[in-house]
């Protein structure tokens, strides 16, 4: 079970902070198709930052126990950064929605093509070739936790096992992240102004709040969150590599948003659903390892007649179908702001 | 008349020239990063930043070079092959266009891309043609590829039309699908070309003699391994869509439509059957793209699609948005974009720089687009105030009245923002 309790959650925690990320520049009146780009981008940052260090001796400790504290700070200060270029990236797509009342959907379109180009173009030139790769070493030998770092290395019950051994501090991070961001925007009055923008941003204006700043802030809160993602979901699932591709994570973080009805709590149990989808497309062949994966799956999976339906290319395909079943039959109900993807007008009632 | 302020003051020249000055920006950018990168990068320099700013403009005309130094002429290879390239685009483009005439933003061209790509190399592919002489399955293959695109596009238009989903959602949703969906087929096809140590790749129709017809274009261009008549083709296309568009009654429909569902609605118009009709023929449009560029005989389809889109959806956009989602002027502006493709390996050919900064330019362009709106207004503002200087002496009817001298109404942003 912890194998499959660890592999779900290496996939569902980006996908949950960056469907936050989402849900920061709607809820502000902003669409943001571009989350796709923003975390190409933030995962090319934040690795070109950790191959830089490295390359130039900064962090030049030998990763192993004994300096693991250390490493932890180099991850963390890695995903700063991706976060800090990715909001900068999300600004082109602010300035072009705020200042300019651009077409929202077409400049983060742009922004989608414009990301994977142009980290290509510098990777071939850094790396002279597809991608970028660690400068020594792998992810795990650098930045994973494991239970003997933590003078733990005698324990052996499920809870060391599952959450304490062979983890990235980038997983926990990132939930502490959510959890601090979702009371933000629900519990504070800044929360409360930048969800009014994203409804009735006149009604709001009315009130003496600045819309034009409101919604640059949830873009640059937007484009840090998913710049980090970027960033964490380069580091646990492809090794800290960066080949201007994150296997349209953006667009099944979109699919999260609309499948948790823009609501934190609910977008959390989406990702940790889409999550496990991805965690058995990726080890489908291995659910059942040393028979701690779900042996129901498993028994399936060597089923003639349905292990022909159930293999990875059904278990990628079901987060899109699923959201687009909720998007037919929720429709109704739906709680997309309203006021998302219309410039704001001064003079509109 | 002043010459100069009249054309400004024409809505339609302000469209080529705003599209002009966002090309300009859009090379100048890439040239600029090519330049900086240069500066930085000791081992490029200022003479291969130059001879890649060179082939960034002029990489069409680049006939190799000779010691060091780039030679420019007339060369037919890379024109067959720049006209070959944007076959595909063209087609595309004319499918977001065509949507966004509509009212409807086609991002799911790539999905539809790929419904069309998958129904004419099966049919093309596991018909025999032995028994069915190879023309006939070109046919069979290409009108099955348009079909597949118009499934595939008509869902998004079905939700819309019936739920009133937001299509852009919906379309990125069937982009997913149909991208793991074509991995799902092709994985148990049978179709695996078996040569060398190739993988995850399909025959090329060529393999059993369905290939697109040359038209006597492989004469005009006689180096060019892969022109064929599929530029013909969609020329012919382009046309049709425009005469669809701008001279018949449901082409009238389908633009009221998408200006106002609900007054096109009072006006008799059937709304439901326009929104899904303008997807499917969107959807029809990118699956015919797909037909013909992987049914030239010429291209091999990996197979393996479900990680990244194909580009051609995303270069659509490019296309339509920069012809002003104008059908012919989307013949031209594909052509644009594979020109700045085949600049692109040429460049990755002779420099130390590689072709990604085409699709850097491209996406530049795009996101210009979207202020094609402002630097219009900028235009329209530098024609009021030549107007202005000049005193006019004409007397003006209603016909020839210019832009400064119309009523303030005419001036209203908004009403140039319904028809972008």
């Amino acid at each position: 079970m912890s194998y499959l309790i660890q592999q779900t959650l290496i996939y569902a925690i980006p996908l949950m902070i960056v469907a936050l990320a989402g849900v920061f520049a709607e809820r502000s009146g902003i669409i943001n198709l571009a989350l796709e780009g923003i975390m190409i981008f933030g995962a090319f940052i934040g690795v070109l930052f950790v191959h830089m260090c490295q390359k130039h001796g900064i962090f030049a400790l030998l990763p192993g126990a004994a300096n693991w504290g250390s490493m932890q700070l180099f991850e963390i200060l890695g995903m700063v950064i991706a976060g800090i270029l990715g909001s900068l990236f999300a600004l082109l797509l602010g300035f072009a929605a705020i200042n300019l009342k651009a077409d929202q959907t077409i400049s983060g379109t742009a922004l989608n093509m414009l990301a994977p180009a142009i980290v290509l173009f510098f990777v071939r030139i850094i790396a002279n070739q597809e991608e970028l790769r660690l400068y020594k070493g792998d992810a795990a030998e650098w930045f994973m936790i494991k239970k003997g770092m933590l003078g733990l290395g005698e324990a052996d019950n499920f809870f060391v096992n599952t959450f304490l051994n062979k983890v990235y501090i980038a997983t926990y991070l990132c939930i502490l992240i959510f959890i601090v961001c979702s009371i933000v925007l629900y519990k504070t009055r800044f929360g409360l102004r930048l969800r009014s923008c994203g409804e009735n941003p006149q009604a709001a204006d009315s009130l003496g709040i600045n819309v034009r700043k409101m919604r640059y802030s949830g873009i640059i809160i937007s484009g840090f969150l998913a710049g980090m993602g970027g960033f964490v979901y380069a580091l646990t699932t492809s090794n800290c590599m960066s080949n201007g591709d994150v296997a349209g994570f953006g667009f099944l973080a979109l699919a999260v948003m609309i499948f948790g009805n823009w609501k934190p709590l609910n977008i959390a149990l989406a990702a940790l659903l889409f999550g496990l989808f991805k965690c058995l497309a990726a080890g489908y062949s291995s659910i059942d390892i040393n028979g701690d994966g779900i042996k129901l799956l498993y028994e399936l999976s060597k089923h003639p007649t349905w292990g022909k339906v159930l293999n990875p290319n059904f278990y990628r395909m079901l987060p899109y179908l699923i959201s687009l079943l909720v998007l037919a039959f929720t429709s109704k109900k739906s709680r997309a702001p309203k006021a998302e993807g219309i410039p704001y007008d001064k003079g509109m009632r | 008349m002043k010459k100069s302020g009249n054309l400004l003051s024409k809505d339609g020249t302000r469209s080529v020239l705003a599209t002009l000055i966002s090309i300009l920006i859009g090379l100048v950018a890439g040239a600029v990063i090519i330049l900086i990168v240069g500066l930085c990068d000791s081992k490029l320099g200022l003479t291969e930043a130059w001879k890649g700013i060179r082939l960034i403009f002029f990489g069409l005309l680049s006939k190799g070079q000779q010691a060091g130094r780039l030679i420019f002429g007339f060369n037919s290879t890379n024109i067959g092959d720049m006209l070959f390239r944007a076959v595909p685009i063209i087609m595309t483009g004319l499918s977001v266009s065509l949507a966004y005439k509509t009212g409807l933003f086609n991002i799911g061209a790539s999905g539809q891309y790929l419904a069309g790509t998958t129904a004419s190399l099966f049919i093309a592919l596991k018909m025999n043609t032995a028994v069915v002489s190879p023309w006939i399955v070109w046919i069979l293959a290409f009108l099955g590829g348009i079909l597949a695109g118009a499934f595939w596009g008509s869902i998004p238009g079905m939700l819309k039309a019936f739920l009133n989903i937001n299509e852009v959602l919906a379309c990125i949703m069937t982009n997913w699908l149909a991208a793991n969906i074509v991995t799902w087929l092709f994985e148990g096809s049978g179709l695996q070309c078996t040569e060398g140590t190739k993988t995850q790749v399909i025959w090329k129709t060529s393999h059993n003699g369905v290939a697109t017809a040359k038209m006597g274009l492989d004469k005009i261009f006689p180096d060019s391994q892969q022109i064929d008549g599929g530029i013909i083709i969609a020329i012919i296309i382009a046309i049709l869509v425009y005469i669809l568009l701008s001279k018949t009654t449901l082409g009238f429909e389908l633009k009221a439509c998408g200006s106002n569902r609900h007054s096109a609605k009072y006006a008799g118009i059937r709304d439901k059957r326009c929104i899904i009709l303008s997807m499917a023929l969107a959807g029809a449009l990118a699956g015919a793209g797909a037909s013909l560029y992987w049914l030239s005989g010429t291209t091999e389809f990996h197979w393996q699609t479900y990680l990244s889109l194909p580009g051609e959806g995303f270069t659509g956009i490019a296309v339509a948005l920069l012809g002003a989602c104008h059908p012919i002027a989307n013949i031209f502006t594909g052509m644009f974009m594979s020109t700045l493709n085949v600049a692109g390996s040429k460049l990755s050919f002779f420099t130390g720089y590689n072709e990604y900064i085409t699709d850097v330019i491209i996406a530049v362009i795009v996101y210009l687009s979207a202020f094609s709106l402002l630097i219009k207004t900028w235009l329209g503002k530098r024609a009021k105030k030549a107007e202005e200087k000049k005193i006019p002496d004409v007397v003006y009817t209603s016909k020839n009245m210019p832009e400064g001298a119309k009523p303030p109404v005419s001036e209203n942003t908004g009403k140039e923002g319904n028809e972008q």
